[in-house]
């Protein structure tokens, strides 16, 4: 009897509803799970990434390295959702943003204990690892 | 002898529920388009199908409507950009045509979209989005081009009003559009009327009011050769000038918020091949799927200096009367989105535009009109000249 071969499904834990489960950059889920937010780096050329990937369109080349997401950045745009796609419901209201770290801009939510007034374009603040109610991860911005 | 003409458009009404299968609607804009052109099946050399998919369950629609059209065996297939699928069409019928592989090519664009819920529907679309990355948190394409809005206020002091202004607009035209699916005025008060629909929130800073909606259609264009043009048509529309660009599909990866670089890369594009500038044009049709896109709009073709497009819709400049028409036949925000189709349309007004044929909505005498014609969140962008002789 041969044995089933096993799937590295990691990502289906990626935030509230994941359309991904297979990819090459699974261990971004594991170090969430550790409470980091990782970003990764082309180590022939240099080349920057979030979100993380596994080859690098510069060089073609496919050696990366993780580098943690740390310190602040600044809000150059949000929305707060008051109606939501099939799945996230139970979730509203939600808001997502885009933060610039310099290197590298993200794309997420904003921490949801952070009142609607504190919310400036412009603000600074910081990248946190996140688990939801249900198991899944995510990561959110908080104030810096 | 080697320009480029459209030489027939067709559309159905844009509506709720349509009432047949997608074949039956893509025969609608098809036989308008074939009856304009004043031609028939077999004079059409290859077929473009143009949609978004995931909404049928047909997989390869451009084989079924081959067949219902009679357009076999003539070469058929599918081509797809999100909303600005058919414009893409119209780039690749050029293509086809300009290289002398066809002489008339058909680009079909279709969307059914109204057999699935609103919330399903923007599941479906967030996906046009970045699965892997950004669906996961939840997103939608309002809150993406909200985004956009926020940025866009910050920045330059645009406000709700002026956004709310643009779908008046709309509205104005809408009722005149017979193929439109919303024909009723909207009153610039409805939109600080807590209790009217249209100022529902749906993601800020947008409204229900600032949103297009989702409706069922068909359009259809036939693009031929100088000397087929001229051989068919009475009044053939030249294609002048064709540009389109794409951008990083993941939010992390654009420079800007308050604007599209696809568009402002499109547009450069296509006012170079058709060597003129914004101020040149006497009619355009623009992807107002928000009332934001259309204000982003103005500033991104040219038409007015970045943070100043609130100034052109408060100074009623893009009304029919205005110095640059912009939407007259009442935009997406009147007629409905149904993707596939939406660029189609957008092309059919300025077609009829140039030639004078576009009844209540009809410009004065408009000789070089611009099409722009976004999809996803300005992923890909085109934007199309067209003049007349
Ligand atoms: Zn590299």
């Amino acid at each position: 009897m041969s044995k089933k071969k096993e799937i590295d499904d990691r990502f289906k834990r990626f935030g509230t509803v994941s359309f991904t489960s297979v990819t090459k950059v699974n261990d971004f889920i594991d170090q969430l799970d550790q409470g980091k937010v990782m970003g990764n780096r082309c180590v022939e050329c240099g080349m920057v990434f979030f979100p993380p990937r596994a080859d690098c369109y510069k060089c073609l080349a496919s050696n990366m390295e993780w580098f943690e997401i740390k310190g602040t950045g600044k809000l150059v745009t949000y929305s707060k959702l008051k109606f939501a796609p099939v799945g996230f419901e139970d979730d509203l209201p939600y808001s997502i943003a885009v933060v610039d770290f310099g290197d590298c801009k993200i794309f997420g939510r904003i921490a949801s204990d952070i009142p609607d007034e504190d919310v400036q374009i412009g603000m600074a603040m910081k990248t946190a690892a996140n688990k939801l109610p249900s198991g899944q991860l995510n990561y959110v911005f908080t104030k810096a | 002898m080697d320009r480029v003409a459209i030489i027939g458009v067709g559309q159905s009404a844009f509506v709720r529920g349509y009432p047949g299968s997608i074949r039956e609607l893509a025969f609608e804009g098809f036989k308008e388009a074939l009856e304009d052109a004043k031609i028939s099946v077999s004079d059409i050399g290859a077929s473009i199908v143009c949609s978004a998919p995931e909404y049928d369950k047909q997989r390869s629609p451009s084989g079924v409507f081959a067949e219902y059209l009679g357009l076999t065996p003539q070469p058929t297939f599918y081509l797809e950009s999100l909303c600005s699928s058919t414009s893409m069409g119209l780039r690749m019928a050029y293509s086809l045509v300009k290289s002398g592989l066809h002489d008339v090519v058909a680009v079909l664009g279709f969307q059914k979209m109204s057999e699935i819920s609103s919330a399903e529907s923007q599941e479906r679309m967030g996906r046009g989005a970045d699965i892997q990355w950004e669906s996961p948190f939840g997103t939608m394409m309002p809150a993406y081009y909200a985004m956009f809005a926020k940025a866009h206020m910050e920045k330059y002091g645009t406000t709700l009003e002026d956004m709310a202004l643009v779908r008046v607009k709309s509205a104005t035209y809408g009722q005149v559009n017979e193929k439109a699916l919303f024909r009723k005025p909207v009153a610039l008060e409805s939109f600080s009327d807590p209790e009217h629909f249209m100022s529902g929130p749906v993601s800020s800073p947008l409204r229900v009011g600032d949103c297009c909606a989702n409706a069922d259609g068909s359009s259809c264009l036939i693009v031929a050769s100088e000397e087929k043009a001229r051989s068919f048509s009475q009044k053939p529309v030249w294609i002048l000038g064709l540009g389109a660009a794409s951008a990083s599909v993941n939010m992390s990866g654009r420079d800007i918020f308050t604007g599209l670089a696809v568009a402002r890369q499109a547009g450069e594009q296509a006012y170079k091949m058709a060597g003129i500038e914004p101020k040149d044009v006497d009619v355009a049709e623009v992807h107002d799927c928000f009332t934001i896109s259309e204000i982003l709009a103005y500033e991104d073709l040219g038409f007015a200096e970045p943070g100043e497009g609130k100034d052109l819709i408060k100074g009623k400049e893009t009304y029919r009367e205005g110095s640059i028409p912009v939407n007259v036949d009442g935009g997406l925000l009147s007629k409905g989105h149904p993707i596939g189709a939406t660029g189609g349309s957008q092309i059919r007004t300025i077609v009829l535009e140039l030639r004078g044929e576009a009844g209540e909505m009809q410009v004065k005498d408009p000789k070089i009109g611009l099409v722009h014609n976004i999809g996803g969140v300005g992923l890909y962008g085109t934007v199309s000249i067209l003049g007349r002789e």
